[in-house]
């Protein structure tokens, strides 16, 4: 066999390892999913969807953990989602030449990649022991709030970006202010865009559960919350604690609630990614 | 109108400076935790004991266990992640159709969207009964299992950012290299994949930051023991899953056992600080290259 035989062979053998090794990966992926809901399909009914925590499995339900992940979830978003979208056009329309832009960005690059667990020590400290807030719903938020800031704040630069600087031409050539053009010409032009990054962050929230663990959220909490200073669960936490549980009828709670929780997360980033392929067939600059 | 405009601004900003304030946050309470953490223990002892003991009645406050652990972990997943990120790259560069790159790169994500505590309940109820069959001596709670599973999680990530960096370098490349009579293996291999290295380097990085960080599948499967060992087959316990541990307990505010966390919090800090900076120098240097 010459070179040149051998150097095909290699190319074709390649091709195959490709496409095997790629298969490979989304064929364990269908396996895990697959293996969650033989688990726990027959688990989930209505019952264990509006079930308190108990300590015998077969009575046990999710009602607290989904309850306060969505109070959660609905925080973090009144929090991150002002905060986020403020600072990327602050840093993509303002703060552009800047020495304090070029050090936020580079702030922002270190934040995306701290753990999220320091996330938790930081929001432990902070807003349960300094603001006093205790184990609560708010303190829950308001870190996860952090932890997903610098994922918005990229997203929203990235739309803005996205937009034509004729838009800006225009709208400048008219009289408009800074302002005004941000507001009632990039905003709604750039709107699909941030949207798309907001949620994706925010599906990332629901399935954080390190952080919240450090703040304090509860295994156990016999009542759904009912405002934002009470004690709460997640959907996360109420898994692990259930995965952390030698019995086998609890392994199927696990199971179960794993196969609510994919569900929200996987609608979720399904909602994103649809909002971005209409969005961008859209708007065709 | 320009005062209103004004103020807009400095709203805008406050916003931005919330991030540093969190920087400044992290730090602040690491380092002021961290700094009466070794006012009582010492720096000889953390760095050099190899036992781990601080919840016991027999203390001892050595780190080299949780970063053994640590480090075991992280290198299963970077050995698992790193090959096969980067052929699946390479594969979808090069070698797929545009049909199927759209087809497989965002089902590929959905390996990075499943919740870190989903992947250990994988780890747990099907890897290690898996690795069972192969390996009868393998612990129930082992190392080996969820460093796989944290690999599997972090594929995306190598083989996203790869793909980006290969597909950045500009198409001359590639055909000057076909015009030469070179496979499409070997203008892969010997051509884009070195070119792109700064960005598939980024990448790698990235990811080993990400396996070090990581919490829920090593809390759930690797066992929560603290051992010095580089055994991927005993349990073994992180320097997050102990963070873990200890907030689940009712350790008492203030106490020496309430700083280990944050004496562990900030060396787990300085790894995944070092290591965000190093790619986040490299892409600065060396991305423009081919603009």
């Amino acid at each position: 066999m010459n070179n040149a035989q051998k150097s095909r062979l290699l190319d074709k053998g390649f091709r195959y390892l490709g496409i095997g090794i790629t298969i490979l990966c989304l064929l364990v992926l269908a396996i895990f999913v697959g293996f969650v809901i033989y688990m726990g399909i027959e688990r989930l009914s209505w019952d264990f969807l509006i079930s308190l925590p108990s300590r015998f499995a077969e009575q046990s339900g999710i009602y607290t953990a989904w309850i306060g992940t969505v109070w959660v979830l609905v925080f973090t978003t009144i929090i991150s989602f002002p905060l986020g979208v403020g600072a990327g056009i602050y840093l993509e329309e303002y703060g552009k030449k800047s020495r304090l832009a070029t050090f936020l960005e580079i702030n922002i690059a270190n934040l995306a990649g701290v753990p999220s667990i320091i996330y938790g020590l930081l929001g432990l400290e902070v807003f349960v022991r300094m603001m006093k807030m205790g184990n609560s719903i708010l303190a829950g938020s308001l870190t996860l709030a952090l932890l997903i800031l610098p994922i918005i704040i990229v997203s929203t630069r990235e739309s803005l970006r996205a937009v034509p600087s004729t838009v800006r031409d225009a709208s400048n050539a008219l009289g408009a202010s800074k302002w005004q053009t941000i507001w009632h010409q990039i905003l709604p032009a750039s709107f699909g865009g941030i949207l798309t990054g907001v949620i994706l962050a925010l599906s990332r929230a629901v399935g954080e559960t390190a952080p919240l663990i450090v703040v304090g959220a509860l295994a156990y909490v016999p009542f759904a919350p009912a405002g934002p200073l009470d004690e709460f669960t997640v959907l996360p936490i109420q898994i692990f604690n259930w995965v952390s549980r030698p019995q086998e009828e609890f392994l199927i709670n696990a199971a179960a609630a794993i196969i609510v929780l994919l569900l929200i997360t996987f609608a979720m980033n399904g909602i994103a990614v649809y909002l971005r392929n209409k969005w961008q067939r859209k708007v065709n600059w | 109108m320009r005062v209103q405009e004004k103020i807009i601004e400095k709203i805008l900003a406050l916003c931005a400076i919330i991030t540093i304030l969190t920087t400044l946050g992290i730090i602040l309470i690491l380092a002021v935790e961290a700094v009466s953490f070794f006012g009582e223990v010492s720096m000889v002892e953390f760095f050099t004991s190899t036992e781990w003991t601080p919840l016991f009645t027999q203390k001892s406050y050595g780190i080299l266990p949780l970063l053994s652990g640590t480090a075991l972990t992280t290198l299963i997943a970077i050995a698992v992640a790193l090959p096969v990120g980067i052929i699946i790259a390479v594969y979808l560069n090069e070698y797929a159709t545009d049909r199927m790159r759209r087809i497989l790169k965002p089902l590929l994500e959905v390996l990075a969207v499943v919740p870190t505590v989903v992947y250990g309940f994988f780890a747990l109820m099907i890897v290690t009964p898996f690795l069972k069959m192969f390996i009868p001596g393998i612990s129930g709670f082992n190392a080996l299992s969820p460093g796989l599973v944290m690999g599997i999680m972090i594929i995306p990530f190598v083989s996203s950012l790869s793909e980006d960096a290969l597909s950045s370098v500009p198409d001359s490349l590639r055909q000057a290299s076909f015009g030469m009579g070179s496979t499409k293996f070997q203008t892969a291999f010997r051509v884009m994949v070195p070119a792109a290295s700064s960005g598939i380097i980024v990448s790698a990085i990235l990811a080993l930051s990400r396996a070090v960080g990581e919490t829920m599948i090593v809390a759930i499967a690797a066992g929560m023991q603290p051992r010095f060992s580089f055994d991927p087959t005993v349990p073994i316990q992180t320097i997050t899953s102990y963070i873990v541990q200890v907030s689940m307990g009712d350790v008492p505010h203030g106490s020496i056992a309430y700083q280990t966390i944050f004496a562990a919090g900030i060396t787990l800090f300085v790894f995944t600080f070092i290591l965000n900076n190093i790619s986040y120098w490299i892409k600065s240097r060396y991305q423009e290259k081919y603009e």
